[in-house]
């Protein structure tokens, strides 16, 4: 680990360097905002995926606006007072802050490249993960089960299609994790491993402001009398 | 086993369908064993299939494209025949047929013919004209063109197993509920555009990340050209609208496939919502087409014109403002839907607005032709046809933007013949005078200018006979759509126009006798300089075609038209700038990834319009290990040697060195 660690640190040294030897950066260290021409490899991914996470911010958009618009269309079926259930809400919220929170941790593991704690670190990042995840499967079986199905209401089917696309994030971001813990253990922390955990860790963050956006707008604001 | 797949599925009752499949089948059977027997499979995969370069993705955009509006034209031909024939008949489309011809025209023509044609001049030409190597994620660019050939891939296999969505190009329900269209096409219709969607979103995501983090030093914002600008103004709405298409057509597939009630009329599903929704994507839409033509216009008229661009300042604001009132106008496509008269108002106003800025961008290119030059060569031919045709179609739009007179007009032949007249007009003159223009720069030689000019003239005069009658029976009531009518007052209009259409297929024969001829006498047209047309931008600086690196040393950029400054300089000093210093660069490494996952969406989105579980589930296991055999791979850049870039690099400089002692012999 301890020559990929040095090689990682030479250039933004000797960067310092170069600014203050002269004016112009030097290429491949740029900002890409045209004085130096393109900017390096970590700039540019991290970038792409902010554009990326800004589109599925959209997508979500879409739900919390068809949820807005369908949120009283209850069509003589239970209403969102009757139906959600806070205390499971609170768990399943702390849960994935506190999955962020080790996401975090794991960020500055990977940057001391200290492999034990970053997979510790991920490890408990995915258990969490899976407990949101198993919570909030809990939660949709026993609304189904009381009848209360996607296909009950106008409201409930915008209520499952919002809830349930974070939901399939998570999976998805899950599936993400495992295969950035194999790469970590395989391969070390090589750069291009270390920039695509930066955009996981930004995916994993990006889908807590969205939790706390649904748990706001649809447990709070639903269970108020 | 194979879900609802069932030999019914074949429609062996329908011959136009039945054939034109077995004709297209055994020609592309017999295209392949041409391609294998040839030896040419491993150079395609090598080359081709599997290639990350921009340019190469950038063509089989555009190849993509062509071959899609032959598709459309020919479902655009049947229906001009239909509604000449049909009148006081039945004609010789069923109903159900006929209403499967105008939902495929529409989808083919804006998703698989507009779109692929738009991004793939971007793509070839935005990371040439920033002056750098490639854009930013050269693998993901490859993943993304992929999606988009799978998606129409679906589209054309529903002509042959099962059918198309009956339901017009926007499918809105209820009509588009299971309820109404129990058969497979809607499905059909949802998944290719959900698979081309992520296709256009992940192109939109890298180039909108190429063009702001990826430029040649020296080039700042305001030294970038105008088609960059209009590039970056059409990915950032990519970007910004697609998610909500995306979101929506994910509901309706929700209501079909598992009973979800969004747009239902039952249980408090509200269609009104998907209007609204749909149209939120869809206005945008339309400039994420048609503001890269503006760009493509700009270039052409300011090079034929031999002059710096008019106004280009207000050239970019009018871009950016057009970017961001796309998305304020969105109801104006369904003024009639009951909103109050305040909001229709707005809505309308917002409208009007927008041909401010369009009319600034009409005024740039006049004052940029006054006093110049210019030369009438096939792209300036297609710009100054634009001009022309466009300034009428927005015209008739902004007619329509008048909630009274759009109550009067709406879901007539007079609006249809409104966006044919901006999306012919503008987008496909746009994308033809970008394929002329660039043709010598991707193959290095030009095409011919005689073929051109008359297939010009074809589509020219063919688009007024073809669309100036559907304004009249628009005005007389005559509504879209209609598969046989009985109003003798019609009849001899609607003959008119398909006199109009054939004319338009005339222009396409030509356009592909253009293509065909040119290669073959293409020794004879060839153009070594790599700047065929005197060019102003950097695309102009490499050889046709560029290296794979497209720079041998990225350009050092200090002024709004780089290109034109170094040639200025060049002719004056009778000499090239100082050969530099070679470097070994970085290529990106060919990679399989995006076709061997289009070949999984494609399957997915096949099992899942015939509910055919187990290949949904293979489907996603391969998808996902694709992207695990992806992540895995240890080299992702090769290394060419410094004697390879300076051997390329030199013959370019040779070649305008003699160029340069032509000039003053």
């Amino acid at each position: 680990m301890s020559t990929s660690e040095s090689a990682l640190r030479l250039p933004s040294s000797s960067v310092a360097l170069d600014l203050r030897a002269a004016p112009v950066l030097i290429r491949g260290e740029a900002t890409g905002h045209g004085e130096g021409g393109p900017a390096p490899k970590r700039i540019v991914v991290g970038f792409g995926f902010w554009i990326f996470l800004l589109s599925d911010i959209v997508m979500f958009s879409a739900f919390f606006a068809s949820y807005a618009v369908l949120g009283d269309a209850t069509a003589g079926g239970p209403t969102a007072a009757q139906l959600f259930d806070l205390r499971n809400v609170q768990i399943e919220t702390a849960c994935l802050l506190l999955s962020s929170f080790c996401c975090g941790i794991a960020s500055l593991a990977v940057e001391q490249r200290y492999q034990q704690l970053t997979q510790l670190a991920l490890l408990v990042t995915g258990l969490l993960g899976l407990a949101f995840l198993a919570l909030e499967v809990q939660e949709f079986a026993g609304l189904i089960a009381r009848g209360a199905g996607p296909s009950r209401s106008a409201f409930l089917s915008s209520f499952f299609a919002l809830v349930g696309c974070h939901g399939a994030h998570i999976t998805a971001g899950l599936l993400w994790l495992g295969t950035m813990m194999a790469q970590f253990y395989a391969k070390g922390f090589r750069p291009d491993i270390c920039r695509r955990y930066l955009c996981f860790s930004l995916f994993w963050h990006a889908l807590d402001i969205i939790w706390v956006a649904i748990f706001t707008i649809v447990y709070l604001i639903g269970v108020r009398p | 086993m194979l879900g609802k797949l069932t030999w019914q599925a074949i429609p062996f009752d329908q011959p136009i369908p039945l054939y034109t499949g077995a004709v297209v089948g055994l020609m592309l059977v017999a295209v392949l064993v041409w391609v294998a027997r040839k030896g040419y499979v491993p150079y395609l995969w090598r080359e081709w299939i599997t290639s990350v370069d921009h340019k190469r993705i950038g063509v089989m955009y555009c190849a993509l494209a062509l071959l899609m509006l032959l598709r459309g034209f020919i479902d655009a031909l049947m229906m001009r025949g239909q509604q000449a024939f049909a009148f006081h008949a039945a004609g010789f489309l069923p109903p159900e047929h006929y209403n499967q011809i105008f939902s495929a025209h529409g989808t083919i023509m804006i998703f698989f013919v507009g779109m692929p044609f738009v991004v793939g001049l971007m793509n070839y030409v935005v990371p040439l004209q920033l002056g750098v190597r490639d854009v930013a994620f050269p693998t993901l660019n490859s993943v993304g063109f992929w999606l988009t050939a799978a998606g129409s891939l679906l589209v054309n296999v529903s002509l042959v197993v099962g059918e198309f969505s009956r339901a017009g190009w926007l499918p809105y329900p209820p009509l588009s509920e299971l309820r109404y269209s129990p058969g497979v096409g809607i499905d059909y219709y949802l998944w290719a555009l959900q698979i081309s969607g992520v296709g256009t979103l992940i192109g939109g995501i890298n180039l909108v990340t190429t063009i702001l983090k990826t430029r040649a030093p020296g080039m700042r914002y305001r030294r970038m050209p105008i088609f960059c600008w209009t590039a970056l103004a059409s990915n950032l709405l990519m970007v910004a609208a697609f998610p909500i298409l995306t979101a929506t057509l994910a509901m309706l597939l929700l209501d079909r496939y598992l009973g979800f009630h969004f747009f239902t009329n039952d249980a408090g599903g509200n269609a009104m919502m998907f209007v609204n929704l749909i149209w939120a994507w869809g206005h945008p839409e339309v400039y994420i087409l048609i503001l890269p033509c503006f760009g493509v216009f700009s270039e052409v008229v300011s090079t034929f014109s031999g002059k710096p661009l008019f106004g280009y300042r207000s050239m970019v604001t009018a871009t950016m403002a057009i970017c961001v009132l796309s998305f304020m106008v969105w109801l104006h496509h369904f003024f009639t839907m009951g909103a109050s008269p305040e909001v229709n108002g707005f809505f309308g106003i917002m409208s009007m607005i927008i041909a401010v800025p369009t009319g600034v961008k009409v005024f740039n290119w006049l004052f940029t032709m006054y006093r110049g030059r210019v030369r009438f060569t096939v792209p300036m031919l297609w710009a100054i046809g634009f001009m022309v045709t466009f300034v009428i179609g927005g015209m008739t739009g902004v007619l329509l933007a008048i909630p009274p007179a759009d109550f009067v007009l709406h879901n007539s032949l007079f609006l249809v013949a409104h966006f044919h007249n901006v999306i012919i007009g503008g987008v496909l003159f746009g994308v033809f005078a970008g394929y002329n223009y660039w043709f010598p720069k991707a193959f290095g030689f030009k095409l011919d200018e005689r073929l051109g000019k008359a297939a010009f003239w074809c589509w020219f005069i063919g688009f007024y006979v073809a669309f100036v009658p559907l304004y009249a029976v628009g005005l007389m009531g005559m509504t879209r759509r209609l598969q046989h009518y009985d109003q003798p007052q019609w009849h001899p209009w609607l003959l008119v126009a398909a006199v109009g259409v054939l004319l338009i297929l005339c222009g396409i024969v030509l356009q592909a006798a253009q293509l065909i001829v040119s290669i073959r006498s293409r020794h004879r047209r060839a153009d070594p300089t790599g700047d065929p047309w005197d060019g102003r931008t950097l695309e102009w600086a490499t050889a046709s075609p560029p290296p794979l690196f497209n720079f041998a040393v990225l350009p050092d950029v200090t002024g709004q038209e780089p290109y034109w400054g170094t040639k200025r300089k060049a002719i004056e000093a009778m000499h090239l700038s100082a050969e530099p210093a070679y470097e070994p660069l970085e290529v990106p490494r060919n990679s399989p990834t995006g076709f061997v996952t289009a070949f999984f969406a494609f399957f997915l989105g096949f099992a899942l319009i015939w509910h055919i579980w187990w290949m949904v589930g293979l489907a996603l296991v391969g998808a996902y290990a694709t992207f695990v055999v992806f992540a895995w791979r240890d080299v992702t850049e090769s290394l060419m040697p410094a004697q390879e870039v300076a051997r390329l690099d030199r013959a370019n400089r040779t070649a305008r060195a003699l160029a340069l002692q032509e000039m003053h012999a």
